[in-house]
């Protein structure tokens, strides 16, 4: 009997220092397929795991605030002022691009071509029938039916939207002027969809609709695309280069954080409608051992973690900005002013 | 205490155990009648606690406003509450004379072979659980409505006056606040008209026959005697069945659109309550939650005002 209890004692600790090794993190949805394969490696290799709750761009921000986890991720990224005031750093990990989805009858994937401002004035309801004028400008050859357009959005609060919505609001002041840009904005018109999923489903399902959807989901499921018109003025396939042409033309010291936006970038070839997704980590945690075990965690991803990415549809950081935000980890620091990375 | 006990064996030996087993009986009833109310006192009280914040952070203005803004904790039920109470209406609007048709058909003039089956139906339909109507509205039902009828609608009514606003949908895609209610219709259907199936069958048949017998026409004889008998329990299926159109949740989420707007059309996206609490709930946090609870005791306190006025009704239509 005792030893039993003496056993069972001993495990119940074993488990306890298990658990305290693992990393926990919440926030964006977008990512996490790729965290969740990250963390499978890494947990293979180092047995140190990772508690990622996917609840939501808005949810990582709150929770990393409310110091409940080592880690908040978001796909909006925070402005400097909010970074410095909440005491944040703030890095990307990987990237991806956003692609309007379509269901239009007779339309192939990539056959059809739009601007931003078009988008912009679809979702506005100012536009209603794919047969506009404005599109079949654009659309010579095209056969566009004489139907309206329903345009398909995320009903809940998602960095998917904040990229979408940031986009619009760059190539047209009318958008930016009514609507602006947020995590989740009041739409005009259209139907709301329920995460990546929901927004996927009702593309599929509804004749004449036009969603947006992350590049993964859009081709695990198959979807029909449009292709949009980039800075340059072409109109590039979106794939992994044409999202790794927008980092590249990119100056990531722009903004605080490494918060800049992706969208609209210049390049021939870059996909106009591109983000990063990004980390966010208190610079004096209180718990700096957590801290710590979140940048190794993100500092093995760096080295090993691209081919997984790939993989999946992910465009991993180019190398030089990996080398910047490791610079930046040095920001991190525990009780003493120590950076622990 | 001695006298007392040495009384007892004085009483009637067979009525003792019939005595406390009435007693027994009496309090188990009364404790099972007590459980309901304690069990709504303390929904209602966790709705209240759990919505209290959104109500204080934006007082009276959280039923007005009509702005839903996760990310900037800006909550207004406005919509939600619209969406609720017209697809409940339309619901009612479309299901009760149908359910009543259906009852009366087969209480009074159908064949005996056609009468099973249909009864029969009628009651597998009440089985069937909310998402299958979900589904099958999303993938049947809609497609169908925005091809057959919302395009062709919308073509003729845009630009009228009135009916251009109300009938006209910005985007026809066979979601909306119509089709919400044209499928909860489906869902409330089996309940009232089996209720009232019921209720007509029991009616003596005495009360007909000699109605029928002074010369009255079938449709006399349902009018005049068994609308007024049956009449109580009628106002009390319908009941039944607005309480659940104003709660159906997943099939609602399917076919309603999720739009967190007021529109003019009743073909428009919209959403309802149970819909909105559906479609956030699971990622929703801090202020947020407080204010989808909040939406929970709303509809709360809607269902309550909608029996009030049921009750209301009954007793007038009992004073007759």
């Amino acid at each position: 009997m005792r030893k039993i209890l003496i056993l069972a004692a001993a495990s119940i600790g074993l488990s306890g220092a298990v658990q305290a090794a693992d990393i926990t993190g919440a926030g964006a949805t977008f990512p996490f397929p790729i965290y969740a394969k990250w963390a499978e490696a890494y947990k293979k290799e180092t047995n140190i795991g990772l508690n990622y709750q996917s609840i939501g761009s808005g949810g990582g921000i709150r929770q990393i605030k409310a110091k409940t986890v080592a880690f908040g991720a978001t796909d909006a990224p925070l402005k400097g002022e909010e970074l410095t005031k909440e005491g944040l750093i703030q890095f990307p990990t990987v990237m991806g691009g956003v692609v309007p989805a379509i269901n239009v009858a007779g339309i192939e994937a990539g056959k059809l071509k739009l601007t931003g401002q078009l988008i912009a004035e679809i979702y506005l309801g100012d536009i209603k029938k794919w047969n506009d004028p404005k599109i079949a400008a654009l659309n010579a050859g095209v056969t566009l039916p004489d139907a309206s357009i329903n345009p398909v959005y995320r009903s809940d609060g998602s960095g998917t939207t904040f990229v979408w919505t940031d986009y619009l609001s760059r190539v047209s002041p009318d958008w930016k002027t009514k609507i602006g840009a947020n995590q989740s904005v009041q739409w005009p018109v259209g139907i709301g969809g329920k995460g990546n999923e929901g927004v996927s489903a009702s593309v599929k399902q509804v004749a004449n609709s036009i969603g947006y959807v992350e590049y993964a989901y859009a081709k695990q499921n198959k979807l029909s695309f449009a292709l949009v018109q980039n800075a340059d003025g072409n109109y590039p396939a979106p794939d992994d280069k044409a999202f790794q042409a927008a980092a590249a033309n990119a100056n990531w010291n722009e903004a605080p954080g490494f918060g800049i936006s992706l969208n609209n970038q210049k390049g021939a070839q870059a996909w106009p409608i591109t983000s990063a997704t990004f980390i966010l980590i208190h610079a004096k945690p209180e718990k700096p051992e957590e801290a710590q075990a979140a940048l190794k965690f993100f500092d093995w991803a760096y080295k090993s973690g691209d081919e997984l990415a790939t993989g999946i549809d992910y465009v991993p950081l180019p190398g030089k900005v990996k080398d910047m935000v490791r610079a930046a980890w040095k920001g991190v620091v525990d009780n003493s002013g120590k950076p622990i990375f | 205490m001695t006298a007392v006990t040495q009384t007892m064996p004085a009483a009637p030996l067979r009525k003792t155990p019939k005595g406390t087993f009435d007693l027994v009986f009496r309090n188990a009833s009364f404790l099972a009648a007590l459980f309901v109310l304690v069990l709504l006192a303390g929904i209602m009280l966790s709705m209240v606690i759990g919505g209290w914040p959104a109500f204080r952070e934006f007082g009276f203005g959280f039923i007005t406003s009509s702005v839903w803004d996760t990310q900037n904790d800006q909550y207004g039920a406005w919509p939600a509450i619209v969406g609720t109470l017209s697809t409940a209406l339309i619901a009612l609007v479309i299901g009760v004379p149908l359910s009543l048709g259906i009852a009366v058909y087969l209480t009074q003039l159908a064949p005996p072979w056609f009468k099973q089956p249909v009864a029969t139906a009628i009651e597998l339909l009440a089985a069937v659980p909310s998402i299958i109507y979900g589904m099958w509205g999303l993938f049947v039902f809609v497609p169908l409505f925005a091809a057959y009828v919302q395009v062709p609608l919308s073509n003729i009514v845009e630009g009228l006056p009135l009916v251009g606003t109300v009938l006209y949908s910005r985007s026809p895609s066979g979601l909306g606040i119509f089709t919400a209610g044209i499928i909860l219709a489906f869902m409330i259907i089996p309940f009232i008209a089996s209720i009232t199936r019921d209720m007509l069958e029991q009616i003596p048949s005495v009360l007909r026959e000699s109605a029928y017998g002074i010369g009255a026409t079938t449709w006399e004889v349902v009018r005049h005697v068994l609308v007024p008998q049956a009449g109580v329990s009628i106002i009390g299926a319908v009941m039944l069945g607005l309480g659940r159109a104003l709660g159906e949740t997943m099939a609602v989420t399917f076919v309603v659109g999720n739009a967190n707007r007021l529109s003019a059309s009743i073909l428009d996206p919209g959403s309802t309550i149970a819909s909105r609490i559906a479609n956030e709930f699971n990622e929703a946090l801090g202020l947020q939650l407080n204010a989808l609870i909040a939406l929970g005791c709303i509809l709360f306190f809607v269902t309550f005002v909608v029996l009030v006025i049921a009750r209301i009704l009954v007793s007038r239509v009992k004073s007759y």
